[in-house]
């Protein structure tokens, strides 16, 4: 069985400028998302307190929600978890407040409203935590960037660097975007998930990239024109990006369905990262290196005389 | 040119042994025990307790699976396996009615525990089972932020205590000592008795940089002590890990299976408690305060005889710990907050010894107190839960001040034993709960089989694809990932890693990534067959062409992993472990071992004509 049968290089890099402007409207749309609504972060991030409490017969959200605001709390959520039965509060962090005297008091409030109800499950965060976290995230994007940014212009050239984690970022940030247009909650797996995916993205990119550089390299297609070469290394790994991607997805789906609600939001986020760095290293990152001005030069040109020649030649 | 050399065989051969061996420890499972640890800090447990319990469960008539000592960490522990928990009930009540004879004031803490059932052979060989995650078995989680302001604090307070004694000893005149911020600043009237003072101070504290203040117009010459940065350093670390131990201790208490106190960066500490429910509880005995109290032996009554003597009005009865029974006077010299350091030390005679620093009024109060009293016995006791426990009594050989000896310890380890319950009888600083989480051991059972599940129907789906699509070599990399999956559990094991549940979402998420190597593999292969390569070249070059792919496509992935790793912690640490791990099994599984299924298969076939790879279309046939 073979999935795709392809008689011609496809044409990839001709229609390059639309594809690029999707991309370019797709990121402002995430970004403009990102900025309007923001993410909504989980309390590992903004401290505070999450309850979990379990009724014998389904729960009344209006009534809890009433409970909680009259302690004060109006910058709460309760939501169902799982079953009817289940209720999820969740409630900001506080100053001046620990979590014994938050949860205490919810919890009091809720059996003066309903005798019937048992605390499952607290999770108290506190707000320096939370920055911490916020940091330490970011650090480990920058950390990830940098580090394949050296890596890919080391074994590459800076223009495919460039080309491949531009491509990439882009797909986080659509990520975010959808994490913000569908107020998702963004955790700390979730951010997890979208380190893993970038990495993993990348490396699209990079096999691609060695397509490209070998094709660069061979005698027949190497003289072809840098779009016809960036063509043909796509249309050769094609088969094995749709495949690889596909096999991953199954494993990230079979998490999504059997994962419960812990990993829910951690496989979401792969999938929307495993089919967007599909897209982004086939229309965006080959098309990006191109409007840098790869070329053939670039890749079999040994590194000595280019040091020589740099300003040497009047 | 497709066949492997023998050793590259064995090499194979070793890391299946290594991989089977390590990962079965997993599946054993584990069995009902009851576990016996000290109840109180003079009490050690060692391996005569271990005998002391079989011969206690001998007795009762109850059958164990083995008996064992374990030392963990600071506190021992002796487990007793049972094969069902009926007998373990039963034996923790025998346990418990024997090993401590006042039921009121346990001196072993006897609890439940389970204990996985690895052989011993394979414990010979260090094959343990890897520990889940209080996500996945349910438990009690506190992170503790140590206020180290107040650790420095108390220490400076004791310092400007020492000096302020320092100089009285010595009859060195000074206008005003007095704390300035991180350092403290001591004025004299005169240049004189400022240079006198430092050479007096300067080897007394050292801890302490001591330099001559900048002049002020009108002002006395001063001198500031600031503390070193190495010292600074050195009482935080102090400090943390007097909190450490002392938590361990409450802890201990609970009788919690197995539970984990560790450091974490510089001020924080890590509690988990598994299988404990009740927080409230935890809360409680983690924040506990104990108190340390020195008293005068009351002398009335002749040594020896304490426990038939009338006790007189005004002292008490002390029965539990070192040198006791002993009678002492009600009212206490110091309490135990005016300790600000207590340290292993060697007296004139190179003999191990305590030395015991004392700040604020504690000094004096020690110096009134012991005056005229040379000759005379004195007794340090440790307070908890309202009953108290003499650490240790000690004879007075001179006058005492705001820094002192305890000597005639013996060996080095008493010694240090001592100065550890000293300085654990209070933490050494205010702790706050910044984080703190409960998980119930329903939702950890679920997690399990969730992440579990995820993996096994992953993995079935695209074992499933690999072979329709690839045939024989979709064969060989469901093999290859399967070894994958393996090594990588084994290799977790060994590392005894914690498993939690954002870590199986690694091991799923690794194989589905590990399949990449593969499918970039068998891609290759048929694309050397396509351009006309004999099958036996095809093989060759697709693997020898795929491997630099594969590096570099893993390099950047292994790079996402190490970020998380050290970026990350909690949750997001358990994930980038087994990921990191994972990319580097399956760099070793996709390359090497499926190659050699590959050769063991075809590399032998001289005349091969075809290979097992699904069908190969050529664009112009």
């Amino acid at each position: 069985m073979e999935l795709f049968r392809i008689k011609k290089d496809i044409p990839f890099m001709r229609h390059a400028l639309i594809f690029n402007a999707i991309s370019a409207l797709t990121f402002v749309l995430a970004v403009f998302f990102l900025f309007s609504k923001g993410l909504h972060l989980s309390i590992e991030f903004t401290g505070g307190t999450v309850i979990e409490v379990a009724y014998s017969k389904p729960a009344n959200i209006e009534g809890i929600r009433k409970s909680v605001e009259s302690l004060g709390y109006t910058d709460n959520q309760v939501t169902n978890f799982g079953t009817a039965q289940d209720v999820m509060i969740r409630l900001p962090a506080k100053k001046g407040e620990n979590s014994n005297e938050q949860s205490a008091a919810v919890l009091k409030a809720l059996q003066q409203q309903d005798a019937d109800v048992q605390l499952k499950r607290t999770e108290f965060v506190g707000p320096q935590v939370g920055d911490e976290l916020a940091h330490d995230g970011l650090m480990a994007l920058l950390f990830v960037v940098i580090g394949i940014v050296i890596y890919l212009a080391i074994r590459f050239e800076w223009k495919y660097a460039v080309a491949a984690i531009i491509a990439n970022l882009h797909d986080v940030v659509i990520i975010l975007g959808f994490f913000a247009f569908f107020q998702w909650e963004f955790s700390l797996t979730v951010l997890a998930a979208i380190l893993a995916v970038l990495g993993y993205s990348v490396n699209e990119s990079v096999v691609v990239f060695d397509r490209v550089r070998e094709t660069f390299r061979d005698r027949r297609f190497g003289k072809l024109a840098v779009a016809d070469v960036m063509n043909h290394a796509i249309t050769s790994t094609i088969s094995r990006t749709i495949i690889t991607h596909g096999s991953t997805e199954i494993m990230v789906l079979s998490m999504f369905v059997f994962g419960g609600p812990a990993l829910h939001y951690f496989a979401l986020a792969l999938t929307i990262g495993i089919l967007f760095g599909i897209y982004s290293s086939v229309f965006v990152a080959a098309a990006v290196a191109m409007w840098l001005g790869v070329k053939r030069e670039d890749m079999i040109k040994p590194i000595k005389e280019k040091d020589e020649t740099d300003g040497a030649v009047v | 040119m497709n066949r492997y050399p023998l050793w590259k065989y064995i090499l194979i051969v070793i890391a299946l042994l290594f991989g089977v061996l390590y990962t079965i420890p997993n599946f054993f499972g584990e069995s009902p025990a009851v576990q016996v640890s000290s109840g109180k800090s003079t009490l050690k447990v060692d391996s005569s307790l271990a005998d002391r319990v079989s011969q206690v469960l001998q007795q009762g008539k109850l059958q164990t699976d083995g008996v064992a000592f374990e030392n963990t960490g600071a506190q021992g522990t002796v487990r007793a396996r049972f094969h069902d928990t009926d007998t373990q009930f039963k034996a923790k009540a025998l346990l418990e009615q024997n090993l401590n004879t006042d039921p009121t004031d346990p001196t072993y803490v006897v609890a439940f525990n389970l204990v996985p059932n690895t052989p011993h052979w394979l414990q010979a060989l260090h094959a343990f089972p890897m520990y889940l995650g209080l996500d996945l078995r349910g438990g009690v989680h506190f992170l503790m932020q140590v206020d180290t302001k107040a650790v420095i604090n108390k220490r400076l307070q004791g310092l400007q205590a020492s000096a302020r004694s320092a100089l009285r000893d010595k009859d060195i005149r000074y206008s005003g000592i007095n704390r300035n911020g991180d350092s403290i600043d001591i004025s004299f009237r005169d240049q004189d008795t400022l240079n006198k003072a430092r050479d007096l101070l300067a080897p007394q504290l050292t801890e302490m940089l001591i330099q001559v203040a900048p002049p002020v117009a009108g002002g006395d010459p001063t001198l500031t002590a600031s503390l070193k940065p190495e010292a600074l350093k050195q009482i935080v670390d102090n400090g943390v890990t007097q909190n450490i131990t002392t938590l361990s201790k409450r802890v201990n208490e609970l009788g919690v299976a197995e539970p984990i106190i560790q450091r974490q960066g510089a001020d924080r500490i890590v509690v988990q408690l598994p299988g404990v429910q009740d927080v409230s509880r935890a809360k409680d005995i983690i924040g506990r305060t104990a108190t340390l109290e020195v008293r005068m032996v009351d002398e009335s009554v002749t040594r020896g005889t304490e426990t038939t003597a009338a006790v007189p009005f005004g002292s008490e009865l002390f029965k539990v710990g070192k040198n006791a029974p002993v009678v002492l006077y009600k009212e206490p010299v110091l309490t135990g907050d005016y300790i600000s350091s207590a340290a292993v030390s060697f007296d004139q005679n190179q003999q191990p010894a305590v030395s015991i620093d004392l700040n604020g009024d504690g000094g004096r109060k020690m110096r009134d107190a012991t005056r005229g009293k040379v000759g005379k016995a004195m007794a340090i006791v440790l307070f908890e839960k309202g009953k108290g426990e003499v650490l240790t009594v000690a004879t007075i050989q001179s006058e005492l001040g705001s820094r002192f000896q305890i000597t005639g310890m013996g060996s080095p380890e008493a010694a240090a034993d001592l100065a550890l319950l000293l300085r654990a009888g209070s933490l050494a600083a205010p702790m706050t709960i910044i984080e703190e989480r409960t998980i119930g051991p329903q939702l950890g059972a679920e997690n399990i089989k969730k992440g579990f599940d995820s993996t096994m129907y992953g993995f079935a789906v695209i074992a499933v694809f690999m072979v329709i699509y690839y045939m024989l070599f979709g064969f060989f990399s469901v093999l290859a990932l399967s070894v994958n999956l393996l090594l990588l559990i084994a290799v977790l094991s060994t590392l005894q890693a914690t498993l939690t549940l954002p870590g199986i979402a690694a091991i799923a998420l690794t194989l589905g990534i590990a399949i990449d190597a593969n499918v970039l593999v068998n891609e290759r292969i048929r694309e050397e067959l396509r351009n006309g390569n004999s099958p036996q070249a095809a093989i060759s070059i697709g693997f020898d062409r795929a491997w630099a792919t594969i590096l570099d496509s893993n390099v950047t992935t292994l790079i996402a992993g190490l970020a998380l790793l050290i970026f990350g912690s909690g949750a997001i640490r358990g994930f980038a472990v087994v990921h990191c791990l994972g990319i580097l099994t399956s760099i070793f599984s996709a390359v090497f071992v499926s190659r050699g299924f590959a050769n063991l298969w075809y590399g032998r076939k001289k005349k091969l004509t075809s290979l097992s790879i699904g069908q190969i279309w050529k664009p112009n046939a």
